[in-house]
């Protein structure tokens, strides 16, 4: 048995699928640097992450657009063991060419932690709360489930042309910027994050106070479904939600 | 900016445009340009939800709650005596541009009491509009309500600048209305939707000539009934919404359980239970429409006026066909395949697609996620094991009672104890 050791990249994980292919390995699994431990039976090789490589993988998938979307979207699903499915999907679809067969394990595996990375996308396109800064940046904090944040950057780039904004996620650390120009990937102090008092705008609170006015006035005393309204808003996310967190 | 009497108002005017369930923000598709602000070409998004469960997408406000007309049904009727309000125009822009910057909401939903006059009342609604798209450049989501008995000249307006228009029929039948709204016309209520359709078909005969045609309410139109108000039967309901959704083009027709907020011999008393239920299963045959290829006649019909309570309309409309059943999932077609109770539009599409390939047994079918507990009644697939007893429809439906668990159970066990 032979185990690839990749540095948890996406082209990372694309080069080892290539050198799958070249070596023609049978016997294989991939498995990310972090969680390796010893293994007496199986021999570990290094993948050294080649970006020619995962070029050419991700231009062999092409004609399988839905297949490619499943890859990356489970990549970033961060799930223990992915890899390996993945890699079981490509051959699955390149060898059948059947990306839609929902009756194949690995397929329908992919499909799931698709939706679930979908879901999850959709919910932070909801959920960040901009707080403005005294220098009129709106600043957000997330703590996503899933590694969403190269997904929303698109959505919020389009919709906030005209501002300046940064969503820092903490759990992972790094956090996306836009310049008015384009939107750029950063690393900050996290410690300082956690408290956004001293740069924020006075006017936010008054902000604050009026959306959690207009979330009480909002909903329908005699309707009272709290079951219903904590499926839609899980208690994980109420940290970063202003209408969840009265002063 | 006065924010404590900004607040007040907001307070009041939220409270009052409450009632209003519509709060979808997709269909548009006005995309940012010149680097503006906003977008909604995507789909919709809710950004919250109210404790009831009900999504918060839009700053839904009134522009003001006073209103020369006194409608049984609504809160802010004339002879109510309650705290009134009104915003101005820059008011309203204002405090949609900063939710909206917050990324708090997806854009603007406008109703309005009706002070001095119909048309008055509807030129200040799309001044608001105007405003935000032509001053600030807005390309958020704008849902303005059409005022009954306005000017074909201002709905033409309105569409300019809003994604969505509506008009709330409120009451599906026309004797209800004349009871609960006396000085409310039927007309006035459907001429502006009749105005609407046409200038959505003018706008799509006129862009295939021009591409620059402005955009007319890209999202189209919604309306609304109350449900539970009049004592209308869920024919009545089910077959005007068809009538809505086939004359007018609707994109939704919405339904509200009459929430009783005031006291009025002609409406339910007081403290009644809003009738969430019934709208539940409303909301179901609505979706089997538009989605599924029923039609309201095999659902709804002489012999069988109401939706039942305990189960939901397909189910129950198995139960009454099955001479159709079971169906074989590995070969039936797709109007077939979405009839199964328990077997929702996805898990069809699943089902296509996954049965090219090889020929699925119960194990693929759990796998793909379709409601067993129901739908094994009805089908049969590439097993021996299959349910062969001829069952009687009450016997099937009291063992599909019994193993699944409903949150409503409380409320239809209560009702069934009166027959």
């Amino acid at each position: 048995m032979i185990r690839l050791v990749y540095d948890e990249t996406f082209e990372g994980l694309l080069t080892a699928i290539f050198q799958v292919y070249e070596e023609r390995l049978q016997q294989v699994t991939i498995i990310p640097e972090t969680d390796l431990q010893p293994d007496f039976f199986s021999e570990d090789v290094t993948v050294y992450t080649d970006t020619g490589k995962a070029d050419r993988v991700w231009r062999g998938l092409k004609p399988f657009s839905l297949l490619r979307q499943m890859i990356y979207k489970a990549y970033l699903r961060e799930a223990s063991g992915a890899e390996n499915t993945i890699l079981e999907a490509v051959r699955y679809v390149l060898k059948t060419k059947n990306e839609k067969d929902y009756g194949h394990p690995a397929i329908l595996h992919l499909a799931n932690w698709t939706k679930e990375v979908g879901r999850e996308k959709h919910r932070m396109e909801a959920f960040v709360r901009f707080k403005r800064a005294q220098d009129d940046t709106y600043i957000a904090v997330i703590e996503p489930d899933f590694n969403v944040l190269p997904l929303i950057a698109k959505h919020f780039k389009s919709r906030y042309a005209d501002q300046v904004f940064m969503i820092y996620d903490l759990k992972r650390n790094y956090g996306i910027y836009y310049n008015l120009q384009k939107v750029d990937f950063i690393n900050l102090d996290s410690e300082r994050l956690k408290n956004l008092d001293a740069i924020i705008h006075e006017e936010e609170k008054c902000y604050d106070v009026m959306w959690q006015d207009y979330f009480k006035s909002t909903g329908i005393k005699s309707r009272v479904n709290k079951k219903l309204h904590l499926r839609h808003v899980p208690k994980r996310y109420w940290k970063y939600l202003n209408e969840k967190n009265p002063y | 900016m006065n924010f404590e009497r900004i607040r007040e108002k907001l307070n009041i005017l939220a409270d009052a445009a409450k009632y209003d369930v519509s709060c979808s923000s997709s269909g548009s598709k006005r995309t940012n340009t010149n680097k503006g602000l906003g977008d909604s070409s995507g789909m919709g998004i809710c950004h919250s939800y109210t404790e009831d469960g009900r999504c918060i997408s839009l700053l839904k406000i009134l522009l003001t709650n006073h209103c020369i007309f006194d409608c049984a049904y609504c809160v802010s009727r004339k002879s109510n005596d309650i705290k009134r309000a009104g915003f101005k125009i820059q008011e309203v822009v204002d405090l949609t541009i900063n939710f909206y910057r917050r990324n708090y909401i997806e854009g603007l939903f406008l109703s309005s009491g009706i002070f001095s006059s119909s048309d008055y009342t509807m030129e200040r609604l799309i001044a608001v509009a105007k405003k935000l798209r032509l001053e600030e450049n807005f390309n958020g989501y704008i849902h303005l309500k059409s005022i009954p008995g306005c000017s074909d000249e201002l709905m033409k307006e309105a569409g300019l600048y809003a994604d969505r228009l509506s008009i709330n029929i409120e009451i599906p039948t026309v004797s209800g209305l004349k009871l609960l709204a006396p000085e409310k016309d039927h007309k006035d209520f459907i001429k502006p939707m009749e105005t609407v359709k046409n200038n959505i078909a003018i706008y799509k005969s006129e862009k295939k000539l021009l591409r620059s045609t402005p955009v007319y309410a890209p999202a189209g139109q919604s309306t609304q009934m109350i449900v539970g108000a009049t004592g209308e039967s869920d024919k009545d309901i089910m077959y005007s919404a068809v009538h809505y959704y086939s004359t007018y083009k609707m994109k939704r027709v919405y339904y509200s359980g009459y929430v009783p907020v005031l006291e009025d011999n002609r409406l339910p008393a007081l403290g009644t239970e809003v009738p969430m239920l019934r709208e539940n299963r409303l909301y179901q045959t609505d979706w089997l429409l538009r989605f599924y290829g029923f039609d309201v006649r095999e659902l709804l019909n002489k012999d069988h006026p109401n939706l039942d309570v305990d189960i939901d309309p397909k189910l129950s409309w198995a139960l009454r066909n099955l001479h159709l059943f079971p169906v074989d999932i590995n070969k039936a077609d797709k109007r077939m395949l979405a009839r199964i109770p328990g077997l929702g539009m996805k898990s069809v599409y699943k089902i296509l697609n996954a049965r090219k390939y090889r020929k699925l047994n119960w194990e693929h079918l759990k796998a793909i996620g379709i409601a067993m507990n129901r739908a094994k009644y009805f089908m049969v697939c590439d097993s021996k094991d299959w349910e062969r007893r001829d069952l009687e429809p009450q016997r099937i439906k009291s063992m599909i009672l019994q193993s699944s668990q409903s949150k409503y159970q409380k409320m239809y066990n209560q009702q069934l104890q009166l027959f």
